[in-house]
């Protein structure tokens, strides 16, 4: 065990827990609210650990839709933890037990996956233990205070606390953005294109899971096909 | 619906564990082509920056609330503040803006 390695990730790991909390509290009232008990509400977000499509998950669990449409959906709305756990793949420490990266997988969350590609260098399993440490109690935490209370957490906090994972994920690329003209291409680039999705009529009804898929192929593709990096390059702060 | 309940849980959390485990266990070599590289080097920026906009608009009780916490997180980033500073500065600053708006 890399204790260094595993205490940068819990440090790394708090903005995440605080976000995580907000989002994860409301899922807990919802499916409460809903039908399923205390205890099944946790279960989903210790085994599932992401927001979208949980929340999708409810409404079909809460509709009786058949097994075939909930494994589609979950397909569909998660499809982009296939693009960063492609991502780690190639940033895993090489040394590291492969049989690690069984355990890391579960801890591939938008926010997990956004500070670990920001590490320096390669990636060790336990900086990911060391997030995934503080951010699944954050997140299965939230969900039974959210179950038992049954209530909305107080707007203001909610409104507050809403923000935090945007404003770790901006203290990510902008910094980078500083010292790469192509980077900020990138993350402008991104952000107008996924802007576009988000008013274009038709371009509307796709769903965030997708675009945020075509978003990072698109805009990626044509960085790496116009600014090819020259040699290995690590994706840091 | 509490006999079938489990089942559920149990496709969802099935199906989300398999799509973030089969890239990570199956390619464990590191690839070649500059494309495939400068591509992978790209996407944890296109992805982020995707998630955060338009999103970040709609992440607080009010549109102004919003906008006035982004533009404090990319001032905080832009100045090279901690992921944890700017996440809680941008809370801080929603929090004390809806208090006046």
């Amino acid at each position: 065990m890399n204790r260094k390695k595993f205490q940068q990730g819990m440090r790394d790991g708090i903005p995440i827990c605080l976000g995580y909390f907000a989002v994860s509290f409301t899922f807990g009232m919802m499916a409460v609210g809903g039908g399923l008990s205390i205890w099944q509400a946790v279960l989903i977000s210790l085994t599932n650990l992401t927001s979208a499509g949980q929340f999708a998950g409810l409404n079909l669990i809460f509709t009786g839709a058949p097994y075939y449409e909930m494994a589609l959906t979950q397909l569909v709305i998660n499809l982009r933890y296939c693009l960063m756990s492609f991502s780690l793949s190639q940033k895993v420490d090489q040394k590291a037990n492969p049989l690690h990266r069984f355990f890391m997988a579960h801890g591939v969350t938008d926010e997990i996956f956004g500070i670990s590609s920001a590490v320096h260098g390669d990636l060790s399993p336990w900086y990911m233990y060391g997030a995934m440490s503080v951010a699944i109690p954050g997140w299965t935490g939230g969900t039974l205070l959210g179950a038992i209370s049954g209530n909305l957490m107080p707007d203001f906090i909610a409104s507050a606390l809403g923000i935090a994972i945007y404003g770790m994920f901006l203290a990510i690329v902008i910094p980078a953005s500083k010292s790469s003209r192509t980077i900020l291409a990138v993350v402008v680039g991104a952000m107008v294109l996924s802007g576009l999705f988000s008013v274009v009529p038709g371009l509307k009804q796709i769903s965030s899971g997708f675009v945020i898929i075509i978003v990072t192929v698109l805009v990626a593709a044509i960085a790496a096909w116009l600014r090819p990096i020259q040699e290995v390059q690590n994706f840091e702060q | 619906m509490s006999s079938n309940v489990y089942i559920y849980i149990l496709v969802m959390a099935l199906v989300t564990y398999l799509i973030r485990m089969l890239p990570l266990a199956l390619i464990r070599r590191q690839m070649n082509s500059t494309f495939v590289k400068s591509f992978l080097y790209y996407v944890p920026y296109a992805t982020l920056s995707a998630m955060t906009f338009p999103a970040i608009l709609h992440s607080t009780g009010s549109l102004a609330s919003a906008v006035i916490g982004f533009a404090v997180a990319v001032y905080l980033s832009y100045k090279e503040k901690s992921m944890i500073t700017v996440a809680l500065c941008a809370c801080m600053v929603v929090f004390i803006a809806e208090r006046f708006i």
